[in-house]
Parts: C-alpha cells; structure tokens; sequence
C-alpha cells in the first residue's frame, strides 16, 4: 500500500542519518547514549524505533528533529537539516514527555498549533483523526491520561507533516486506549505519510510497523521486516508439568531452542510456541498445567548485544 | 505571522485567576488602603505631589512590574512542562515566541493601568489628557527591561522557585523604587534608587511637575537596564537550548 511514492516526494529523498553519534556526560562518567548510527527512510514508510529502556531510542529521535546536536555524523529529513525541515512545516512530532498548556479547550490548543503551519489540516479534521472530536471543548487540564495523548497526537498530526514521528505514544495508556491511539494512527497512515514510532513493545513494532529498527545500547543490532524481527527477539516462554521428561525428546520438538528440567516442571524456550505445542500434546498426553508466556523482551535484547560485538564497534 | 497565537495565548491569561488577584486586585486593594486615607494631602513626603497621584502610579509599577515579569513565569512553566520542545518542533520562531510572551505582559500591564486610573478618578485625581499620555508612554517605556528581564529569568530560573523568585525581586524592586513612600533627599538610599528600573516607573508620576519626568539620567538608567536584561536573556535563552 505505502510502496507506491509519488515521483515528487521522491525527488527530495526521504530520511538519512549517517554515522550518527551522541555522547551525554554523567556524573558516573560519558554516557554514549547513541553509537554511530546509519539508517535511511524512505517516503511513505513506516520504521518502528524498538529497544529496551537506554537503547538510543529517543536520544536518536532528538537529533532526528533537531532537538539535540549530534556529536557526530548528519540528519538529513527530506533533504533538509532536522531545522530546515521543522521550518517549512513538514515535521510533527509526538515527544516522550511533556503535558499540554492549561486553560485552553482542545479545540483551542490545537487551533493554536495550527496557525503556526503554512498549510494545516482543518483543525476539525485533525480531531476527527485523533478520536477526540467529542472533547473538543473540553479544557486541557481535565483531560485523562489517555485523553491527553491522544490529544497530544492531534497536536502532532494537525501540521500535516510529510513525517511523523511518535516518541513511545502509548506509554503510560491502558489496554482501550492504546487501542484508540491505534488506530487514530492509523488512519492518518493511510495519508501516505513517513512514520519512525519509538517503542518498548514488540506487538506495537509487529503490528503497526513496515520495518523494524532493532536499538541496543546505542546501535542498531537489526532491521528488517516486523516478522524476522519477531523471530530473532519474540520468543516465547511454555512452562508445564510432566512427570518423568525426557529432556532429548522435549528437546528435539519443532520450534523448542532450550530446555530447562525442575523436578516435574519442565521449561521450554521456543522460537516457535505455536507448533512446540501442538507437538508437545501429542508426544507427551500427560503434560498438564500449560502456560505460555512471552519471554522478556529485555533478556533477549541483551542476549542479541552480546551475541553480535561486530554493531558495538560501530 | 501568527495572530492566533497571540489571541489565544492572551485568552489564557485573562482565563487565569491569579493574573486578576496579582495584577489588577493587589494593585487596588493597596491603592485604597495606602492613599484613601491620605486622600487630601497635596504634597506627598516632599515629592511635590498628592498622595492619590503619587500612589496610583506607586502601584502601577508594582502591578505592571508583576504583569510583565509573570511573562518570565510562563516560559519557565512551558519548560518544565516541556511544551517549549513542542513549540521547537513547530516553525515558529524564537523570535515571535518572545515577541508573544512580551506583548502578553505588556497587555496585563496595560489592564493594571487602566484599572488603577480608574480607581485614581474615584480618590480625586484629575490631569490634563497630555500628562496622562506622558505617563502612560514613560511608563510602557520603563517596563522594557522588565520584559527582557522576564525572558531572562523564565530560561535561568526553575518553575518551582520562579514564584518566590519573582515576588521577591518586585517586592525589592518596589520598595527601593519608591512604591511605598517617596525617595528624595541625596543619601545612599536615593543614590541607589535612583540606578534601578524600578525607580522610574514610579517617577513617571512627576509628568505634572513641569519639566521631564525623567531627565538624562532616567532615560540613561532604563536603556542601561534594557541592554543588560536583553544580553543576559540572549545569554540565557542560548545556554538553555545548547543543552544536551
């Protein structure tokens, strides 16, 4: 659907970051917050940022708007540097923190981002795709927290940016309202729009994204498809009671990488959980008390680091 | 560029109830309870004029001081909130963000004028319409470093001690501009009074006196202050956006 570009935006390039680096000082000494990072966007698609808590994520975001100076490497956004294109009005942005000024109604708010951009979305229109078009005329400060991001998205959307970048959105939301914010994003996507969404969660990354940008300790340590992403870091977690387990045969079931043995539980660690199931029924009917967890996001982030030193000379 | 924002920013404030508790109650309230009962004396402490003139314009400085500086107060709560990132990520300028946050003071100010004439006209004070102007015009002229003064503060001081920071600087600056009693004489105390902004915008009252209000070291004092404020805000306002 976002892989036909209109030749026009084509010609002004999408979105590069070349040997970006950033190094913050801390008491405990220099913070290499990002690594020396490269990465090219095309127009129109939709990148997922996803890492664990410290990964570079929103340090690689600042930079992308022209919030923080990298020490190192360029930002290019549509052949602009990040102020020339915040300038011409083709960037809005979600940030990770930050609340919204009071006594001012939604409607007003969003008003008055409006008509600091050459060419808005009627501000109507942006409310409509935020969901909020209902609490237009309620006043900032008694707005939930759900309420307040989503609101906070029509703030982002109602430039009309050529790029939309979301620094973790759904931070912070409960289930219904992550769900809401969803899919208001979606259908501003549906404008053709460029898209880098920061996130902790891998269902958001396979769900909402084109590409998966992997982020650990500063470095980009994959990129592809939301699907070979998931099979690198979304492995999941059965645990189950068997008496008498054979460790060879739990072992030699599809989709199962490790097996652990605790008395009568056993644990398997599965790239697949889906078929390990199903075979794991059928080998051994006396299994009983399943239960299948994801496995921690953060432990197969640090697992993925260690296993590839090659991105961490970067 | 954009009048929306400044409609809309000067709809905030006049919806905020401490902008008429500080600039326009305060400013009353101390205004009939100092000059209501000196209501008849001509000659104020020496200074040549009524104590309902002289204290009217006693307490437009202080109100005005308060309405313009509450500019600086705004922008150190749109920091910490981290609404001044937002506004980064939209074209508008730095420029026209501080052309609105000045004019937003400048209107509170304008409001705490109108306010305190008003209750003026009601002691008995009575000028020519071009001693009003003059005042007027002296006045809007003297509150420039505090504008400027404002930006600076709003980026060096934290929201959380902005208040006391701000209450403290117009309580001085009141006080030793002579909000409360007149300064005359040549002693140490006139001497330094005479250096500060503060100083005047309260001497804005001797329009009716004949002769400047302000004479040569008046108009040296405030664009002194003025070139000051406006280094130190520029000075300021870089140090905080060159931050990681």
């Amino acid at each position: 659907m976002r892989t036909e570009v209109a030749p026009a935006r084509e010609a002004v390039g999408g979105i590069r970051l070349a040997a970006l680096a950033k190094t913050f000082q801390s008491p405990q000494g220099p913070v290499r917050a990002v690594r020396g990072i490269d990465l090219d966007i095309a127009p129109g698609e939709t990148v997922a940022l996803l890492g664990p808590n410290g990964a570079g994520k929103s340090t690689t975001i600042e930079m992308l708007l022209g919030l923080t100076r990298p020490d190192a490497g360029t930002v290019s956004v549509f052949g602009l540097p990040p102020e020339g294109a915040v300038d011409a009005g083709t960037v809005g942005a979600m940030l990770q923190t930050g609340s919204l000024i009071r006594d001012l109604s939604v409607r007003e708010l969003v008003t008055m981002i409006a008509s600091l951009y050459p060419e808005p979305l009627e501000v109507d229109d942006a409310l409509e795709l935020a969901g909020i078009a209902s609490l237009a005329g309620r006043r900032t400060q008694k707005l939930s927290g759900g309420e307040t991001q989503r609101t906070r998205f029509a703030v982002a959307i109602v430039a009309d940016p050529e790029l939309l970048v979301l620094d973790e959105p759904t931070v912070a939301m409960d289930v219904e309202s992550r769900r809401a914010f969803w899919t208001a994003m979606r259908a501003f996507v549906a404008r053709e729009k460029t898209v880098v969404f920061a996130t902790h969660y891998l269902e958001e990354a396979d769900a909402y994204a084109d590409r998966v940008v992997l982020m650990a300790t500063g470095a980009i340590v994959a990129d592809g498809p939301p699907t070979e992403i998931k099979a690198m870091v979304g492995s999941r977690r059965i645990r189950a009671t068997l008496p008498g387990a054979d460790r060879a045969l739990l072992a030699a079931l599809p989709g199962v990488t490790e097996v652990d043995l605790r008395g009568e539980a056993i644990v398997l660690i599965c790239s697949d959980s889906d078929a390990a199931l199903r075979a794991l029924l059928d080998a051994s009917p006396a299994v009983r008390d399943i239960e299948v967890t994801g496995a921690g996001l953060e432990e197969a982030f640090v697992q993925l680091t260690h296993e590839e030193p090659a991105a961490e000379a970067a | 560029m954009s009048s929306t924002y400044l409609r809309l920013e000067l709809l905030r404030m006049f919806r905020n109830r401490r902008f008429f508790i500080f600039s326009l109650g305060f400013p009353i309230v101390l205004y009939y309870l100092i000059a209501g009962p000196n209501k008849g004396n001509d000659d104020l402490g020496g200074s040549g004029i009524s104590a309902p003139v002289y204290y009217m314009i006693g307490l437009v400085a202080f109100g005005a001081m308060t309405a313009v500086l509450s500019a600086g107060a705004r922008i150190s709560a749109e920091r910490s909130t981290g609404w001044n990132r937002q506004l980064r990520i939209t074209p508008l300028t730095t420029r026209e963000y501080f052309r609105t946050k000045v004019l937003t003071g400048y209107a509170a100010a304008c409001a705490t004028i109108v306010v305190m004439y008003v209750a003026g006209a009601t002691l008995g004070v009575s000028l020519p319409a071009l001693d009003w102007i003059e005042m007027t015009g002296l006045i809007l002229v003297g509150l420039v470093p505090f504008a400027a003064g404002a930006i600076a503060m709003g980026h060096l001081v934290p929201v959380d001690s902005i208040g006391p920071a701000m209450g403290g600087t117009t309580a001085i600056l009141a006080f030793l501009g002579g909000t409360w009693f007149p300064i005359t004489g040549d002693g140490v105390f006139a001497t330094v009074a005479k250096l500060l902004p503060s100083y005047w915008l309260v001497q804005a009252s001797h329009v009716g006196l004949g002769g400047a209000a302000w004479g040569r070291t008046g108009w040296l004092v405030v664009a002194a202050w003025t070139v000051g404020m406006t280094a130190l805000a520029f000075r300021a306002y870089r140090r905080d956006t060159n931050r990681v």
